[in-house]
This record gives structure tokens, C-alpha cells and sequence, in this order.
């Protein structure tokens, strides 16, 4: 049984991951150089407590449970998870206090357990900077963060040393149908791949990947979300998800803390009118309403001087609003998980093993044997950030490169961003999201020479090669002097 | 194993304040290790290879490696102990404990007495605010000098220059001399950012047109940058309607303003609000007895003469704590009147000569610079906020000093 992923999102990979404890064959096709930069990167790296779906929904079904996956997933993939916690905040008023009791009762249909109503006196003591206006909130004790991009790529790590073919820079152009079955996938570079089933998991490009196969999906509708990344010295302001009341529009801009220690104000929700997928530019307007929005719930949070990048990303969707994970009657090998917005990455892990058990398992009738467990190594996520000076010194004595912090602001050592060369980063911000050197407050000014040369010595290619991210990106025009 | 070291005074950051620091500290006959992040000290001097360093400090006109060679040279022939390609953990200012991880090991270093001088950073893209795709083609200034001095590497073809500091003015000589075309420097104020000699020597000496109260309103690109948007702004830097222009470049520098270093270099340590440093007196202490700072990360100075003149003064004071000279603690602060922007030091300590630095709010044709309590009046000629007024207050002026003292500039 050969299985055929296409996309190397935060779903795509964790399907690959979770189908590698089967006795299958995988193969994970990935346009981009590395995996979980597009939609999966840029969102509010939030794993959400399951309160705010509508129940009923797929979204409702999977997102609690996906909450409660993070925990076996951080101790076996070594994925950075924190539960923060969160608050939805509510004023004083008939209106708002309504609100809050509908998402607590959506909470309880949706079987989330631990979650209040908190008061003035709770909110000031775990977030003294929270404004006055607020008096009531929904505590979402087991509301967390993670790294989203991490996610993707350390599961494909341990898909691949069970065996899974990763295929990156190269998409699905075409392919042939025939009796009914996807008998082969077309890659840009020529490559044909044959596989039994086939699971398009392709993001943003999902309708357009059914379409190649003549596979009727819902029509996608692009949202846009404006962000802005503050200063590490704004987490003194803020510890939890800070959420205002949802509206028709979605869960709102809130304030959120990220695992490296910085803070997210945003996202903006904007329906974009034409599908243009690569549009991920900002707006004036749109960075003026997350400033505003922010210092609205934390009031000063979004000082001008702690503002150190603004970025958008998109999400696809529906017009029923509601995740699509379904095998086609028309193409009877091919799946389609689309539609995978908010809140995408808390059900990731579930819409995983919802795939497995619910579409391929019980609606496709196939017999999956899992595999008898082999014993993988525990991955290894040495950060010199993140361990004590011993650990550091032990490091040292065998790796002096361990040592030579490259990133200052994030306290990036030479040693990981070898390793994350080694282990598939290919440009400064492949190694930026996989060891967070450049994402700090300097944003890689004093660093991406540093890393730019190591990325040089290590792909054996010239500094003029180096690219910030996908091809066509090239840092740097040549030589000065030949 | 982690390795304990002792020292007297331990300076961090080896550029020119802390190069000087080192030097006048280890001169006064005290141990001194200096800390410095990369292979080689010297700082952002290293990539500075154009001239017109040292006229005060050395009263020699020097390029940037040769000022930094000077220093080191020095250093070298007072024994200064080198930790190079250390990065600084962790500072207890209270105890002047400080955690090192190098690729020699980790190190925990007790001090006496601790000079930081870790300059300043670039402002950032994203500091910017401006709206747009996010391709690549957009680096700071210092990026892409050090790619072109250094890292013998070109930026683009094509470029514009945002921020007329003078880094970014530097740069667009700099790029022109290698064969680029340089569009333009674009500056939101309606005066010059850098210093008027570099004005005159890296723009007007090259035609390269510079835009005052103009900025980049967007940036575009799909994968490298294609076009930057310019428009003029009004006096609160809002784009004026109808005034908007495209330049097709590939390259854009940003030379929009430095930041000093102060952040996550131990607690307690009192920042000046206005110049975003440390807050020192003329003996260079910080609030915490014993910590000095010095350099740009105390005030963005406008000459690398004034940074090492500030650390030589730092390394100084930093030496009589150790030798346990008795010194009065006073510290009577330094209050900002009018047209008074960045101004180093925030307090007077009496018994130590005053050296003020003023960068006037506005540009003015003729001010005065008046501390009533010091009976001083210094007239002036043409003053920019680009260049630094400087002058020296004798100790003897200071002696009966009593409560805040007022520095204002009348035009």
C-alpha cells in the first residue's frame, strides 16, 4: 500500500507522521524547499482551548481533541508547547456578559473541560496590564502555543526515519485518471509517482489540486491576516492569549505571547476578492488596526519602539466555514483535507487520526496494519537558550561550535544551525524557523552574514546563491571584486 | 566544567568605547578582561573603511580599521585579556557576576567593576511599518556594508536609500564606487539625518539626489524587491496625496535611526527615556554603583571620537572603584529645556570634569546653549541635530552644585 500525500503543511505532515505508525508506504510531495512554510507559518501559532467552534462542526469535533493531542505530540516529536492559558475578555454589560455564557455552554456541548467565568479580581492577578475596561473573562486554563513550522517539520522528521520519501521543491502538475483511481501523479520535474491513495493536503492550493483530478471540492475563499511581532520586553506585559469576544468575523485580534518569547498582536480577517494566493503583503490599515486592537486589550502593549516586524498570512475556507476532509465518489483513491482554517493547527493532530480511522478506515474500507513499534530515537532539540550552563559546557567539549552564539538577540549557536542545514534548511529563513536565529529584536542585522556564510560553506555554494527563502530570492548579486 | 575567572575590571563589548575603557583601566594598573562577541575587536569600526576617524581622539585622520587596529595595538601592550567570540549570558549588576558561553567553554567571571559598552543596533524592517510584499532585497545598512566591505558581495543592481544617517549615507557613495546605481537617499525630516560633511562628500560629490521630508510609503516584489514607493510628507511625516512616485529598484537600505543596546544586560540598570541609553553621569556609573556604560549604548553619538573619549573616561572611573579610591556618590540630574534633544549625562557628579553632548531638537542658524546655574552661555553657528554640540565644564565649576541642573538652547 503506497500512500501519496501532497503538501507539507502542519496536515500534511502530521498525516505522514501518524500513517508512518502503519505498515504503508509514504510519499510527502512539497513545493516549497522545506516544510510548513505556507499557511502553517504564518497564523497565531495558537493550540485553542475548543470553546469557540460552532458544535456540530468538524471544527468543534476536532479541535479539543487536537488541544489534548499536544501533549503526547511535545513529548515524542520535542515540539516547543506551552499552555499559557487564555482569557476572553468581556466588559460589564448585559451584551458581553451574554456572549461569555454562549461560549462557555458552546465550550461544555463541545465537551472541553476546565474552563470559567472569572472576575476583576483573577484577571488583575495574572494580568495586572489588562485594561480596566474588561471585568469578566473565559478562562481556558489548557489554552496553549506552540511552534507552529515545527510542528510540520519535525514530523516529517520521524516520518522519514520511519521509511517516508520526502520529496521538497517540487509540486503536482497533473497526473492520469483512469477506471475512477488516480493511477500516477505528474511532478514538475518530470517525475511521475504512482500511489494506491492519494491525500490532498495542499493548503491554500487544495480546490486546485482537486481540480487536476476532476475531484469536486467547495469553493476556496482566501482570508488574510495582518500581524505584528513585538519586542521580547513585551511578554513582561502579557502571559496569557489575551482573546476580545468573537464576532460573525472570527475569534478577533488578540495579543499572544510565542514560544520564543515575543508577543503577536493581530490577525486582521480580511475575505480577499480574487484567489491570488501569494498575496501575503500588508497594509497601512491593516497594521493600524492590529496596533490599535492591541493597546485596546493590553493598553501600551504596542509601543512603537517594540514593533519589530509586520508580516500576513492566509487561510482558506469555505462558505460553510467549516473544515472539508472527505474522499471523493468520483476519484474513489483520492482524499481532500481542505479548508483548514481556524483553528487548523490545534486540530491537526486530530484531523490526522480522523483521516486514518474515520476516512480511510471505516468510509474507504481499508485494511491499515499498524506497524510493530520500532524504536526511533528520541529527537534530539538541544537549544543553547534553553539549557543550563553545564548542559552548555558538556556540549562544548565536544562541539566547540556550540559555543559561537550567531544569533545574539535569540541566543543562536553555530552548532544549531548547522545541524538545521543538515536537517533540511536551505535559505536564512529555513534556518530562521527552524532555530529561531534572526527572528529577535535585531531581526538577523547583526546575524545574516553570519548565517548566509555558514549556509555557503555547508550547501557548498556561493554566497551569491544564498536566498531568503524560496528560489528567486537571492540575497546578494555577486562579487564586488572577482 | 565550567571555568571561574577573575578580574578587576571586566569590560563587555569591544568596540571603540569598550577598546578605550580597556585601555585607560589596564593603564591605571588594574586587571582587565574585555568581552568581545566576534573573532576580532574593533566593532562596527571593522567595516567602516572609509576615513575620517580619530581627528580628535588620535588628532590623526584614520579609516575605521585603522582606528580599531590603533586600540588594539594599545590594548596589546598593556596586556588586556581578550575573550573573544563571547557571548554574555547572564549579568548579576549587584554582585558584578557575569555568565560567558565561547566556543573555548562557559565561563562565569567575578569583576569588580564592569564597563558595557555594546553600542548600538540597527532599527529594523519591520520597525518601519511600511506596507507591502515582503521579498528579498531589503537589508540595514550595516548589512549590506558589511557584505560589500567585507564579505566582498553586492547587494543588487539597482538601490534606494531610506534614512539619511550617516551609515546610509556612506552606503550610497559606498554602492555608486561598485558599480551600482543609486537612485536616491530618501530622509522624512526636512533636514539631513548624518553628519553635513557626508552630505556633501557621499551625495552631492556624486549627484546621488536626496528627498527631504519624503519616505517609502511600500515596498513591492513577488520573490526580490521590483519597486519602492516614495512620498512626500507633511510636517507630522503624513504622505501628502498626489505626491507618490515609483523607483524601480531591486535593493533598498535602510539607515533609519540606531538603537542602543541596553536590553537584557542585568536588571535595574535606569535608562534616559529621550535617549533610550543608560543613564549615566560624567563619571560614566550607571544607577547601580560600579556598572558603567559608555559608548552608544548610552547615546547614539555622532563621532567614534566621542564613543572611545566616553569609554576611555568609564574605564577610568571603573579602575578607582577597584583601587578603592574614596569617591563621593552624588549624582544631581541633568534636566532637558528647550530645544534640548539626546544629551549625555543625565547626572553631574561633582568632583569629575563635565563633558555635555547636545543634539539640538531643530536645526538653527545660531542658538546658545545656557546652564543658568553654571553661569554658562555658549553661542553657536549654525547647529544641526545630526552633529553633536560638545563642550567641557571644568570641575572646579562644579564644586558647590546643589540640585537639578537646567540645560536649555535659546535660538
Amino acid at each position: 500500500m503506497k500512500i501519496a500525500i501532497i503538501g507539507g503543511g502542519v496536515i500534511g505532515s502530521l498525516l505522514a507522521y501518524e500513517l508512518s505508525h502503519y505498515e504503508v508506504n509514504i510519499v510527502l510531495i512539497e513545493k516549497n524547499h522545506d516544510f510548513g512554510l505556507g499557511v502553517t507559518k504564518a497564523n497565531s501559532a495558537i493550540v485553542h482551548g475548543g470553546y469557540d467552534d460552532p458544535p456540530g462542526s468538524l471544527r468543534a469535533e476536532l479541535c479539543y481533541k487536537g488541544n489534548q493531542l499536544y501533549e503526547e505530540l511535545a513529548e515524542k516529536l520535542k515540539i516547543p508547547l506551552k499552555r499559557t492559558g487564555s482569557f476572553v475578555v468581556a466588559r460589564n454589560c448585559k451584551e458581553d456578559l451574554e456572549k461569555l455564557e454562549e461560549l462557555l455552554s458552546r465550550g461544555e456541548k463541545n465537551g472541553v473541560k476546565g474552563i470559567e467565568v472569572v472576575g476583576r479580581d483573577f484577571l488583575e492577578k495574572y494580568e495586572p496590564y489588562l485594561s480596566e475596561e474588561f471585568e469578566y473573562a473565559l478562562h481556558c486554563p489548557h489554552t496553549g502555543i506552540t511552534e507552529p513550522w515545527m510542528v510540520a517539520i519535525t514530523a516529517v522528521k520521524e516520518a522519514e526515519k520511519s521509511g517516508a520519501e520526502l520529496v521538497r521543491g517540487d509540486a503536482v502538475v497533473g497526473g492520469e485518471v483512469s477506471e475512477g483511481k488516480v493511477k500516477y501523479l505528474q511532478l514538475k520535474s518530470g517525475r511521475k509517482i504512482e500511489a494506491d491513495i492519494i491525500i490532498n493536503a495542499a493548503g491554500l492550493y487544495y480546490h486546485e489540486v482537486a481540480n487536476i483530478f476532476g475531484v469536486p471540492t467547495p469553493q476556496v475563499y482566501l482570508r488574510k491576516g495582518q500581524y505584528i511581532l513585538l519586542d521580547h520586553k513585551a511578554s513582561e506585559m502579557v502571559k496569557h492569549i489575551i482573546f476580545p469576544l468573537p464576532s460573525e468575523k472570527g475569534k478577533g485580534k488578540l495579543v499572544v505571547p510565542t514560544i520564543d518569547g515575543g508577543v503577536l498582536l493581530g490577525p486582521t480577517s480580511e475575505n480577499l476578492p480574487e484567489f491570488t494566493p501569494e498575496d501575503v503583503s500588508t497594509t497601512l490599515e491593516g497594521i493600524k488596526e492590529v496596533i490599535i486592537a492591541g493597546n485596546e486589550l493590553v493598553p501600551g502593549i504596542a509601543k512603537p519602539n517594540w514593533i519589530i516586524k509586520s508580516f500576513a498570512g492566509l487561510r482558506p475556507e469555505t462558505q460553510k466555514k467549516d473544515f472539508f476532509i472527505e474522499n471523493s465518489d468520483r476519484v474513489r483513491n483520492f482524499v481532500t483535507v481542505g479548508a483548514i482554517r481556524s483553528p487548523g493547527l490545534t486540530a491537526a493532530p486530530s484531523i490526522a487520526r480522523y483521516v486514518i480511522e474515520e476516512i480511510l478506515e471505516r468510509r474507504m474500507s481499508i485494511n491499515l496494519t499498524k506497524r510493530v513499534s520500532d524504536k526511533k530515537s528520541v529527537p534530539d532539540s538541544f537549544r543553547v537558550k534553553e539549557s543550563d550552563l553545564d548542559e552548555i559546557a558538556a556540549k562544548i567539549r565536544n562541539d566547540e561550535k556550540y559555543g559561537r552564539i550567531i544569533c545574539q538577540c535569540n541566543q543562536v549557536s553555530e552548532a544549531e544551525i548547522i545541524k538545521a542545514i543538515h536537517e533540511g534548511a536551505r535559505s536564512i529563513d529555513g534556518v530562521k524557523f527552524r532555530t529561531r536565529a534572526g527572528f529577535g529584536r535585531c531581526q538577523g542585522g547583526f546575524c545574516t552574514w553570519k548565517i548566509a556564510k555558514i549556509l555557503a560553506r555547508e550547501l557548498k555554494i556561493q554566497l551569491s546563491e544564498v536566498r531568503l527563502n524560496e528560489e528567486g530570492t537571492a540575497l546578494f548579486n555577486g562579487k564586488v571584486r572577482v | 566544567m565550567i571555568e571561574h575567572l577573575e578580574t578587576d575590571v571586566l569590560v563587555i563589548g569591544g568596540g571603540a568605547a569598550g577598546m578605550a575603557a580597556a585601555l585607560s583601566a589596564s593603564r591605571a594598573g588594574v586587571r582587565v578582561t574585555l568581552l568581545e562577541r566576534e573573532k576580532k575587536t574593533g566593532g562596527v569600526l571593522n567595516q567602516c573603511i572609509h576615513h575620517g576617524f580619530g581627528l580628535q581622539f588620535y588628532q590623526q585622520e584614520l579609516t575605521g580599521p585603522e582606528f580599531a587596529f590603533r586600540l588594539q595595538s594599545e590594548m596589546n601592550e598593556h596586556s588586556v585579556k581578550v575573550i573573544s567570540e563571547s557571548y554574555v549570558r547572564h549579568i548579576n549588576t549587584k554582585s558584578k557576576y557575569v555568565e560567558v558561553i565561547s566556543p573555548e567553554g562557559v565561563f562565569t567571571i567575578q569583576a569588580k567593576a564592569i564597563v558595557l559598552s555594546t553600542g548600538a543596533r540597527e532599527r529594523p524592517f519591520g520597525a518601519l511599518q511600511i506596507p507591502g510584499d515582503r521579498p528579498a532585497g531589503i537589508y540595514v545598512a550595516g548589512l549590506a556594508q558589511r557584505m560589500v566591505n567585507l564579505e566582498n558581495t553586492l547587494p543588487g543592481r539597482r538601490a534606494l536609500i531610506l534614512g539619511s544617517g550617516d551609515i546610509g549615507l556612506i552606503m550610497a557613495r559606498r554602492l555608486t564606487l561598485e558599480g551600482m546605481e543609486v537612485l536616491g537617499v530618501v530622509e522624512r525630516l526636512p533636514y539631513a539625518g548624518g553628519l553635513t560633511r557626508n552630505v556633501v562628500q557621499c551625495l552631492e560629490d556624486y549627484d546621488i539626489p536626496l528627498y527631504l521630508s519624503h519616505t517609502v510609503v511600500e515596498v513591492r516584489g513577488n520573490k526580490r524587491l521590483e519597486k519602492v514607493l516614495v512620498s512626500e510628507v507633511d510636517e507630522n511625516f503624513t504622505p501628502i496625496s498626489g505626491t507618490q512616485k515609483w523607483f524601480n529598484v531591486d535593493t533598498l537600505i535602510l539607515s533609519a535611526g540606531l538603537i542602543p543596546q541596553v536590553e537584557d544586560l542585568g536588571e535595574n540598570l535606569e535608562i534616559d527615556a529621550i535617549n533610550r541609553g543608560f543613564a549615566v553621569s560624567n563619571t560614566c556609573e550607571t544607577n547601580v554603583p560600579g556598572i558603567f556604560a559608555a559608548g552608544n549604548n548610552v547615546a547614539v553619538f555622532d563621532l567614534v571620537d566621542y564613543v572611545a573619549a566616553e569609554g576611555w573616561i568609564a574605564g577610568q572611573n571603573a579602575s578607582k572603584i577597584v583601587k578603592d579610591q574614596k569617591r563621593e556618590s552624588k549624582r544631581i540630574p541633568v534636566i532637558r529645556g528647550k530645544n534640548v534633544g539626546v544629551l549625555v549625562p543625565t547626572y553631574i557628579t561633582p568632583e569629575e570634569h563635565l563633558r555635555i553632548y547636545i543634539r539640538l531638537k531643530k536645526p538653527m542658524d545660531k542658538g546658545t546653549v545656557i546652564i543658568k546655574k553654571l553661569g554658562i552661555e555658549k553661542p553657536f553657528n549654525y547647529g544641526v541635530p545630526s552633529e553633536m554640540i560638545n563642550f567641557v565644564v571644568n570641575r572646579d565649576k562644579l564644586q558647590e552644585l546643589k540640585g537639578p541642573v537646567k540645560i536649555e538652547v535659546i535660538e
